[in-house]
């Protein structure tokens, strides 16, 4: 079976303008990612990852060059259609989770789902389920204030998963949460992705995420440094956590 | 383009934002920012209060004139266009205020809420979405502020006519007059609540969804 890209880019650029000195924070990015893989965009701070997955996720638009997501363009798409993708086609997870403050657990991933037209009843059940999977099914009725990070960041996922999306873009997913709580989302993330056959797409600079991924695209500087396959991964890990320590 | 598109995605393509939802979201935001709320509903109070106790005093004015000792109405009416236009004056600046303070409020609700309208974005939501939630906050606090303004505006009046007519009042009591400007007054009140949140309303729909997020508050 031939690979199928579900996200593309070619050329990307993006270029802010900070009063009149351009910033240039995206140099040329073409990558390919496939239907079901699971990739982590490594970096260090500043490099461009979040820029890299608003292009993605169609929350922002390049300055230069061409985001396609299931082969269609997405610079083409009137505002409509943009909601619309990122209402079903894509689910969005965050550092900071943001959860929609004024919702119990249970609304919160009910939303999306009410704004892609499923019916009220419908919508709960299967945001009850999800829940369940992300293992909060007790916690359906608890508001983002009155739950810890991991569970927020859970709820978020349950979330991001609502409308069966094709891909999920998860931006340092991790970033806010412990160590443990880390490893758990991030292997939360993992088997959904296996289950769920969704692609999976982290920028990160968390290397517990390594273990996981099918591919790591390494940015530096708005640039790709290099992509790197899961099996020549493990023989580098050590090596890496070298270079990020020094 | 269009051929890209699968045939199947333009049939069930539908964004929607049930009212029941958009009713409940917006009833949570108004309880949810308590602080803010008033702000804006107090204002709608005072200047819908000012307007119905001026719009109410007419109506007593208008009860005397009509079936009051004759006395009094020669008195009552000898200056009767020149108040009514510096009232006029006064109702329509009080009212200006309002707007200025509505629009005031709602801004602010708009940079508190910056990254819960991004977010609603990356969950589907369309400006048109963000508008609706906005109006519609925006017209419960008016309907809110305005029936507590006509209540106090009419109490008001009231109270300072018994204290200057006794009785008389009960006798030419408009009542009728009465309703008819309470209920103009607190559509008056809601339409200028929606109009206060018009351009915040606009100014967060047209937030990009990246730049909302990325914005600290
Ligand atoms: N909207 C913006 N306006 C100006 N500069 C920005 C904007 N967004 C990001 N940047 C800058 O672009 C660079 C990369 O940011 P970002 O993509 O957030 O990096 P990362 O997510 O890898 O930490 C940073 O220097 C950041 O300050
Ligand atoms: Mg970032």
């Amino acid at each position: 079976m031939p690979k199928e890209a579900i996200v593309r880019t070619i050329g990307l650029k993006k270029t802010f303008l900070l009063g009149k000195i351009p910033l240039h924070v995206l140099k040329g990015i073409d990558i390919e990612i496939y239907r079901g893989e699971y990739i982590s965009i490594m970096g260090p701070s500043g490099s461009g990852k979040t820029t890299l997955f608003n292009m993605i996720g169609g929350l922002d638009k390049p300055t230069e060059g061409k985001v396609y997501i299931d082969e269609v363009d997405i610079a083409q798409l009137d505002a409509y259609e943009l909601a619309w993708l990122r209402c079903r086609k894509i689910g969005y997870i965050f550092q900071t989770f943001n959860l929609i403050p004024v919702m119990t657990a249970l609304e919160n991933v009910m939303l999306p789902m009410i704004f892609g037209g499923m019916e009220n009843d419908e919508a709960m059940n299967k945001a009850k389920e999800l829940l369940e999977t992300v293992g909060l099914g007790e916690r359906l009725h608890h508001k983002p204030f009155e739950l810890s990070g991991g569970q927020q960041q859970r709820v978020a996922i349950a979330r991001a998963l609502a409308n069966d999306p094709a891909i999920i873009l998860a931006d340092e997913p991790t970033g806010n949460l412990d160590l443990k709580t880390g490893k758990e989302i991030i292997h939360l993330l993992k088997e959904m992705n296996k289950n769920k056959e969704v692609s999976i797409i982290t920028a990160t600079h968390d290397l517990k995420m390594l273990d996981v991924s099918d591919r790591v695209i390494w940015i530096r500087d708005g640039l790709i440094e290099r992509i790197e396959d899961r099996e020549n991964l493990q023989i580098k890990v050590g090596e890496v956590e070298g270079e990020e320590a020094g | 383009m269009s051929t890209q598109v699968p045939e199947k995605r333009k049939i069930e393509k539908q964004l929607v934002l049930p009212l029941k939802h958009a009713f409940n979201m917006s009833l949570r935001s108004i309880k949810i920012r308590f602080g803010r709320s008033i702000i804006v509903t107090s204002s709608i109070v005072l200047g819908i209060a000012f307007l119905m106790s001026i719009l109410s005093s007419n109506a007593f004015i208008a009860g005397i004139i009509q079936k009051g000792p004759e006395s009094l109405k020669i008195a009552l009416q000898q200056n009767l266009d020149e108040i009514r236009t510096r009232q006029a004056w006064l109702v329509s600046l009080s009212l200006l205020v309002c707007v200025v303070g509505i629009v005031n409020a709602m801004l602010m609700a708009v940079t508190e809420r910056s990254r819960e309208i991004g977010t609603m974005k990356c969950l589907g939501a369309l400006d048109k979405f963000i508008v609706e939630l906005f109006l519609l906050e925006s017209s419960i606090q008016g309907l809110a502020g305005s029936i507590i303004g006509v209540f106090v505006g009419a109490l008001a009046t009231l109270f300072i006519y018994l204290l200057r007519y006794k009785g008389l009042v009960w006798s030419i009591f408009p009542g009728q007059l009465i309703i008819k400007y309470s209920v103009f007054s607190i559509l008056l009140g809601i339409v200028i609540s929606v109009i206060g949140a018009i351009y915040p309303a606009y100014i967060s729909a047209k937030l990009e969804p990246a730049e909302a997020i990325r914005r600290e508050v």
